[in-house]
């Protein structure tokens, strides 16, 4: 019993991350309504840069947080003006297409250099130890950060006027251009966030798991699930969302193979869109 | 339908797989224009959803991954005849197919795209999981089981046959779909799904309908596909490469066209087949896919039958 409730601790811990990679996402679709399929290969970006720059360099795992951080906003303003500006309100099917694509030449790239490798980067930080079972330092740390990240995206939402303009694009991007906001400059800056929080999680999850070039697709699958968990548009939700995630993987993961895990969350996935079109945490539409 | 030029056109496109490779037992033509039969079945089965509903299936391969399977399994374990096993595959995919589809199909637009991307992932869990169909390491199949075809020399061009077969069925179907009322319908759930349904088109059971059908010819190509190479495992047979490059060749081609996507196809076929011999860019496959498509969709969202129309309107008429 202690183990199944020290499994479930732990799969909290991870679903905050989760729920970070879910952040990024939803806050796309939230703004423009794009879903971006970039997210795995932006995630793995996360993870390689990890790699490199915690090996090559030899700096601490978690310095790399603010270069990727930075990098990905970049990363992600590029993005914006290569793949989503020109979809923005046609057809959902054509942002699929497009981002698909930029996901294709990723993988491509990525494979072609790395290969299918499995990268691992050390992480040494002392668990906390109750009775029998130890926490992973580095879970522990993860989570507090990916909450941390969180919090500071709540904030930046509802605090700041760079904040603001995305949330009043998100609820009607006409009358945010009639009132004056610069509805395109505000369109980067949330695919710049959002593929920013998906390289952070990223560098997180591969402090946690190691990794391949092509680990992003589950992920992305997890973090599209956490979204219709937490309700699409809605990133406080994609947090919870990620929570109950993690509290599903702890409690499966003692009883089922590892391969099965991913198919019982999307089968979740699938159910709760039937059951529940907005989202289980979901407020209304276009809360943000 | 006969009196169509278009239905002769197809016909005459069937004709020339059929015959080209046969003169002079040109075997290497042969195993080049199998892929192009592949690719045309794959992409003209997706484009019943992806270019007449604008639903976009990402995981097209399971059905053609699932035919393989079953049909391989049926001749290995229980020594059914191709042709059984073959029908069986289609038939038991279809189904499979509709009961999914009337589920998943409640999703719209986006949603959908996403949980294809979930069956994908789930059915090729369910193949490394279950034991009868050998796990991660799949199946071999003797050759024992080319005899009754003939040995295994005349069984590759039974097989080559068959699989024209499928592809001109293929065509055919699409084509039949597109001038049929149903085909109409489905092109109205494209164009708007909520005026669809207040005009009386029943689209969920329209949805999972195509979505059934276009599972049935792939199913059967995949059966073929594997029984050839007397080999089937999960990271082959839903290698998601395919269902990427059937998007491709859909876009390229021009995505709710029948000539198109043939046309589509057969171009990227010589595409690939140039870039696999050539050193550059051996490795890069599907980063050019994705460049490819990406300049398809930011600028010609219509494809190359979309480019023809606009320039000789009149070819409208005869290439549908």
């Amino acid at each position: 019993m202690l183990g199944i409730l020290a499994s479930i601790i732990d799969g909290v811990l991870v679903g905050l991350v989760y729920g970070l990679a879910a952040m990024g996402l939803t806050l796309i679709w939230g703004v423009m309504d794009v879903i971006n399929l970039t997210h795995g290969a932006m995630i793995v970006a996360g993870m390689m840069a990890l790699y490199l720059l915690a090996n090559a360099l030899g700096i601490s795992p978690y310095l790399t947080l603010p270069p990727v951080l930075i990098g990905g906003f970049f990363v992600g303003v590029a993005l914006y003006w290569i793949a989503i500006h020109r979809m923005v309100g046609r057809p959902p099917l054509m942002s699929l297409l497009s981002t698909f694509s930029v996901n294709l030449i990723l993988i491509g790239v990525g494979t072609a250099v790395w290969g299918t490798a499995l990268f691992n980067v050390e992480v040494s930080l002392p668990g906390i130890t109750v009775g029998r079972y130890t926490f992973p330092g580095a879970h522990i740390l993860a989570a507090v950060l990916a909450a941390v990240i969180a919090a500071l995206l709540y904030v930046f939402l509802h605090y700041t006027r760079t904040g603001k303009a995305m949330r009043a694009v998100a609820n009607n991007r006409e009358a945010a251009e009639l009132v004056g906001i610069p509805t395109t400059r505000v369109l980067a800056i949330s695919v710049g966030v959002g593929v920013a929080l998906a390289g952070v999680s990223g560098m997180l999850i591969g402090t946690l798991f190691p990794f391949t070039i092509l680990s992003g697709d589950g992920y992305q699958l997890k973090g599209f699930i956490v979204t219709v968990l937490g309700g699409f548009g809605n990133p406080v939700g994609a947090l919870l969302g990620g929570v109950a995630l993690g509290l599903l993987e702890g409690m499966v993961t003692p009883f089922v193979p590892v391969s099965w895990t991913l198919v019982i969350e999307f089968a979740l996935f699938v159910l709760v869109l039937i059951a529940f079109p907005g989202g289980i945490f979901a407020s209304r539409r276009g809360a943000l | 339908m006969l009196r169509r030029p278009f239905f002769w056109i197809i016909a005459l496109v069937i004709a020339a797989f059929a015959v080209l490779p046969s003169i002079g037992n040109n075997v290497e033509l042969r195993e080049s224009l199998v892929l192009a039969a592949v690719y045309i079945t794959l992409a003209s089965n997706l484009n019943i959803m992806l270019g007449y509903t604008g639903y976009i299936n990402f995981g097209s391969i399971v059905f053609f991954g699932l035919g393989g399977y079953i049909c391989i399994w049926l001749v290995y374990a229980h020594s059914w005849p191709l042709a059984a096993s073959l029908l069986a595959a289609g038939v038991g995919v279809s189904f499979l197919a509709l009961i999914f589809g009337l589920g998943i199909l409640r999703l719209r637009g986006a949603f959908f795209a996403l949980s294809t991307i979930g069956i994908v992932e789930g059915v090729q869990a369910f193949a490394e999981n279950f034991t009868p169909w050998g796990g991660s390491s799949g199946i071999y199949i003797s050759p024992q089981v080319f005899q009754p075809l003939g040995g295994s020399a005349q069984a590759l061009w039974v097989i080559y046959f068959l699989l024209i077969a499928v592809m001109g069925a293929s065509l055919y179907l699409s084509y039949a779909i597109k001038t049929s009322k149903f085909g109409l319908g489905l092109l109205a759930i494209g164009q708007n799904e909520d005026a669809a349904a207040i005009l009386g088109v029943p689209t969920p059971r329209y949805k999972a309908l195509a979505y059934s059908a276009s599972a049935f010819l792939p199913a059967i190509a995949g059966g073929l596909y594997f029984f050839k190479g007397a080999f089937i495992q999960p990271s082959d047979a839903f290698d998601l490469t395919l269902s990427t490059e059937a998007i491709v060749i859909c876009m390229l081609g021009g995505q709710g066209t029948v000539a198109g996507v043939a046309l589509g196809a057969y171009l990227y076929e010589e595409l690939r087949g140039y870039l696999l011999t050539s050193s550059t860019f051996a490795n890069f496959q599907l980063t050019i896919a994705g460049v490819l498509l990406l300049l398809i969709v930011l600028f010609f969202p219509s494809g190359l039958m979309g480019f023809l129309y606009s320039r000789f309107p009149r070819l409208k008429r005869v290439l549908e």
